[in-house]
């Protein structure tokens, strides 16, 4: 779209303008180790960004929001692999905080899919998070972060508690490794791809007009 | 008796005014459909610093290199949406160019840049 600029002597190793950006969003409660798991596999140290939601205002162009102080900062971690000049993918952490959906929204639009971190003594943490990608039809993978300790149930039994479809991986791993993080990521654009493969052979309903005569 | 102006700076507004104030209380923009992985770059930061206000030069030096526009707001320290004003606000004026993120089209699904994204973690 547009052409590079001229960049003399960059020490900063990252992406060309030209590049293609891509996301996959972390998701899952608070203090399941979302940014634990972003920089295991991070080239950059995570970077928090934040957006100031002014709740009375709801989005609306003014300032009546931040006058009256009902402003809510919702924070997100993010980490970054240059996989070639050419190509980017940023991870992002959801907000630990189910009620900013708005900004699940901005993370999940042209997400290629997420991966949903749960700790088994907390396994409702995780509930919001696979009813929004399901909702949304994002693919998502399970990581079932065992944090270095024993993991007392089992695959099946942890997929039959979240009453996920038998398609989508539960992934045993520990998000502080790089491997297993980088395991989680593989499987996870495993499941996308095959998910991508069958919305192609299987057309969603709405697009039956643009079939071919 | 104290004007909206004076109220707008009063200390206990907190640190967010000036950012606000700066974008004229714009807080949505969708000239450009810029998202978080919209990549930008500033174009000669050197000449158009001094054109701009502080705020913006910052903006320009933190994209002397491609970056995404997440980072872009996580290093200059301010919220995503007055970022992706002063961005939009740049890249009118062409002081910046930008590069908008990789986006889904449905039932023709880009396997090329889904196996590279595979490849590229397999490789790490």
């Amino acid at each position: 779209m547009v052409s590079a600029s001229s960049n003399p002597s960059s020490p900063v190793a990252g992406p060309a303008i030209d590049a293609v950006a891509v996301k996959v969003l972390i998701s899952g409660g608070f203090g399941v180790g979302k940014t634990t798991l972003v920089s295991a596999v991070s080239e950059i140290v995570p970077l928090r960004t934040e957006e100031v939601i002014t709740e009375l205002s709801n989005g609306i162009d003014d300032v009546s929001g931040i006058e009256d102080k009902s402003t809510t900062t919702v924070a997100m971690d993010f980490g970054r692999i240059t996989i070639n000049p050419e190509l980017v993918l940023y991870l992002f952490g959801t907000p630990g905080q189910d009620r900013f959906w708005f900004m699940w929204d901005e993370l999940a639009r042209g997400a290629l899919g997420a991966v949903v971190l749960v700790d088994t003594r907390r396994l409702d943490a995780c509930f919001a998070a696979i009813d929004y990608f399901e909702r949304r039809e994002l693919p998502f993978v399970v990581g079932v972060n065992c944090f270095g300790g024993d993991q007392p149930y089992d695959v099946d039994e942890i997929r039959a508690a979240l009453d996920i479809d038998s398609f989508i991986p539960v992934i045993l791993c520990d998000a502080r490794e790089r491997e297993s993080t980088k395991e989680l990521l593989v499987k996870l654009m495993e499941h996308v791809m095959a998910a991508a493969r069958l919305a192609d052979r299987v057309p969603s309903q709405q697009a039956r007009s643009s079939a071919p005569t | 008796m104290a004007s909206r102006d004076e109220v707008w700076f009063d200390d206990a507004a907190g640190p967010l005014v000036r950012p606000y104030a700066l974008t004229r209380g714009r807080t949505r923009d969708n000239r450009y459909g810029l998202d978080l992985v919209t990549l930008v770059v500033s174009v000669r930061p050197e000449v158009h610093e001094r054109i701009v206000e502080p705020e913006y030069a910052d903006v320009l030096w933190v994209c002397e290199h491609p970056l995404s526009i997440a980072e872009v707001a996580a290093k200059i320290d301010l919220p995503l949406c007055v970022v992706k004003v002063m961005l939009a606000d740049l890249i009118e004026v062409d002081y910046v160019i930008y590069r908008t993120g990789w986006q889904p089209v449905r039932n023709a699904p880009d396997m090329d840049t889904m196996q590279k994204v595979l490849d590229g973690i397999r490789k790490l």
